[in-house]
């Protein structure tokens, strides 16, 4: 019997390099980043709202959601091997990577196995995370980028700012110049339409697709009974990777199983919706290991711890491992609207990136960021598979109390709320994206909160309520002002 | 010890507090009691930009204008009647770049969803394999009214999950600029479906 290993925190780009604070004053001072974000914000929270009102079983939906997730991380480590075991039953080669060094180093050498110096990627948080792409260059491989905002990206020698939409921070003039500047094929009479821009980005990246020989993806699901991964996109160039290249390399978080093929029908009606705002993206991809004469005949699957194992370990965090990147939490959460992406650091920002950086690094390599929030609620109300993204920013600040990262966090919070009207603006914006949830959460919290405040002072009313030091935080706040 | 050994018993300790077993609460709906399924298809193909024919007359119609056809193996005769076009069958495979060179593609389909107008292909019967669906830049999909389905539930039921499925939800798009939906990137620019059967 060997003796227990103590679950390990992950590296790559989840830290924040700067506190949240400090990393948000460029963003918040910057006028025409405020004003992208809140117009590209503004717009999705509509469309989410528009269509997830439109399913009368959208609560049932996240309920089972919620539960086929809790019972995933429960049985992670036999669902994995169960995974394994059917993936390679049906022709994959899976690989294993504590971390993301590890990681990196898998993929590098099946690209060089496989004779090739370039690669072309399906937009992935987990090889952002694992900064694949660094990797891959220091060892002399190219990496293309074929989503368009991770090519705007890329291009703009930037990073991410949002799960979904990682050029979110451009506006369509932006995306011009980029594409003037460092598309060499782009036209020279290129105009700022949406419509000209794709078709620029087709035409770049067109020949890159018939050519390639290997392309390196993530995936939104890995189904554990039968093997399967799936990829849902919408501009085709997930399909071209995942279809056209003879070898494929997929890197998957260990948290992305599912148990079974029938647990998609819950996570395809929620994942679109809750992302783009769409009854269905345009273009979901599933494959099972190898099919011969159709697809990539070499498939690797590489499947990463990277800190998860970390999170797994405890019992109120570990819901943050349930996060199916859809984003919304980012779209409705007033800090996020306000500081952006960036400032967050890791590469997963928003709510979501609030909880889960501290946890996959150790809270004490992210202390910032359980602070990079008001606790008003709205990303809980918003998430498809139900995490209480508040009690978890709680818990993680209880673990480590910082004053000096939390004075310096709340002065920038109360920019946000400095002024009544941006305030409750902002809280009325997020609450749009909710749509008709906010009722739903009254009744369900209505159990645990004593005394609640009309809108929009219940937000405070809801932080009162949480556990001690986040409602010292805010009446210390509170009483400054 | 293995990456794999050690992550798998990194996992197992990190369970140590033995979380309790979970009931999946399966309330949501799993067949749809909508009485006019195919509208609620034709409303979302359109509302995503698809453009839907109907019944068999509209495959001429639509051909005359394709010079350079793709179509799988299998394809049905009587789909391709008085097609005076170049026609090119995928067998042998055609390569990527020959099928860049084609002007639309003609496949069937296995399950259609309606309540999302999504249409999804698993290489079965009439399809051919992924890559024929994907590199020419207009697609006409032929839709059976006995293949609609209400629900996604309704439809996992019907496919194999061993097959390559690709789920179509109208034609290439993206909302990376300004999160505004735009048709057409990479994929097929044009998604065109024609609803054969009864009810169509
Ligand atoms: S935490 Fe919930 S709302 Fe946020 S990205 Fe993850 S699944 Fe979506």
């Amino acid at each position: 019997m060997n003796p227990p290993v103590a679950p390990a925190t992950g590296g790559g780009r989840i830290r924040t390099p700067l506190p949240f604070p400090t990393a948000a004053k460029p963003a918040v001072a910057d006028t025409q980043l405020r004003a992208n974000l809140h117009r590209a914000t503004r717009t999705i929270r509509a469309k989410r709202a528009r269509v997830v009102d439109e399913v009368p079983d959208w609560e049932a939906l996240r309920d089972a959601g919620s539960a086929i997730k809790a019972d995933v991380q429960r049985r992670l480590p036999e669902l994995l091997e169960q995974f394994e075991a059917s993936a390679t039953a049906a022709g994959a080669t899976v690989h294993w990577a504590r971390d993301a060094a590890e990681a990196c180093r898998i993929v590098v050498a099946l690209t060089r196995a496989a004779g090739a110096d370039e690669v072309v990627k399906v937009k992935s948080m987990a090889t952002q995370e694992i900064e694949l792409n660094e990797a891959l260059e220091a060892a002399g491989i190219a990496a293309y980028e074929t989503d368009l905002a991770e090519l705007i990206v890329q291009l703009g020698d930037d990073t991410p700012s949002h799960i979904l939409v990682p050029a979110i921070h451009y506006n369509r003039a932006q995306i011009r110049e980029i594409f003037q500047r460092r598309m060499a094929d782009a036209p020279a009479d290129l105009s700022d339409e949406p419509a000209a821009l794709a078709e620029a980005a087709r035409a770049h990246l067109r020949r890159r697709f018939l050519s390639a020989r290997v392309a390196v993806s993530g995936a939104n699901f890995a189904v554990a009974d039968t093997g399967t991964l799936v990829v849902v996109e919408s501009e085709g160039n997930g399909r071209m990777c995942l279809t056209l290249p003879e070898t494929l390399i997929s890197v998957v978080g260990v948290e992305k199983l599912l148990p079974t093929f029938t647990d998609l029908e819950v996570f395809l009606q929620l994942l679109p919706r809750s992302s783009t705002g769409e009854r269905m993206n345009p273009y979901t991809s599933m494959w099972t290991g190898v099919t011969p004469g159709d697809g990539p005949q070499d498939v690797h699957i590489v499947l990463v711890d990277n800190g998860r194992s970390a999170v797994l370990a405890d019992p109120v965090g570990r819901p943050a491992l349930s996060c199916i990147r859809c984003s919304a939490c980012l779209n409705v959460c007033p800090v996020y609207e306000r500081a952006g992406g960036h400032a967050y650091g890791s590469v997963y920002p928003g709510p979501i990136g609030a909880i889960l950086s501290p946890q996959l690094t150790g809270v004490a390599d992210n202390a910032s960021l359980p602070y990079a929030s008001t606790l008003c609620g709205a990303c809980y109300d918003v998430c498809p598979v139900k995490i209480n993204i508040p009690e978890i920013l709680v818990h993680l600040r209880q673990q480590a109390p910082h004053p000096p990262v939390e004075r310096a966090t709340m002065r920038v919070l109360s920019w946000v709320m400095r002024s009544p009207r941006r305030w409750a603006a902002a809280l009325r914006l997020a609450r749009a994206g909710a749509g008709p949830l906010g009722a739903y959460r009254e009744r369900r919290t209505g159990a645990r909160t004593l005394r609640r405040l009309p809108w929009p002072a219940s937000a405070w009313t809801r932080s009162r309520d949480l556990p001690l030091p986040a409602s010292q935080t805010f009446r210390e706040w509170w009483g400054k002002q | 010890m293995s990456a794999r050994d050690e992550i798998l018993a990194r996992l197992r300790t990190a369970l140590a507090d033995n979380p309790p077993p979970v009931q999946v609460p399966r309330g949501y709906r799993r067949v749809d009691d909508r009485p006019d399924l195919i509208g609620t298809l034709v409303d979302r193909l359109e509302d995503y930009r698809a453009v839907v024919h109907r019944g068999i007359d509209a495959l001429p119609r639509l051909l005359s204008e394709v010079d350079r056809l793709a179509v799988p193996i299998d394809v049905p005769a009587d789909w391709l009647a008085g097609y005076a076009g170049e026609l090119h069958r995928d067998a042998p495979p055609l390569s990527a770049a020959a099928l860049d060179d084609l002007d639309a593609v003609l496949t069937g389909c296995a399950v259609v969803v309606a309540d999302t107008g999504t249409i999804i292909l698993d290489a079965g019967p009439a399809q051919g394999r992924r890559a024929l669906t994907l590199v020419p830049d207009r697609h006409i999909c032929v839709v059976r009214t006995d293949q609609v389905v209400g629900l996604l539930p309704e439809a996992l039921t019907r496919l194999d999950p061993r097959a390559p499925l690709t789920w179509i939800s109208g034609p290439s798009a993206t909302s990376d600029i300004e999160l505004n939906r735009v048709e057409g990137v990479h994929g097929p620019r044009r998604l065109e479906v024609v609803l054969l059967g009864s009810g169509a």
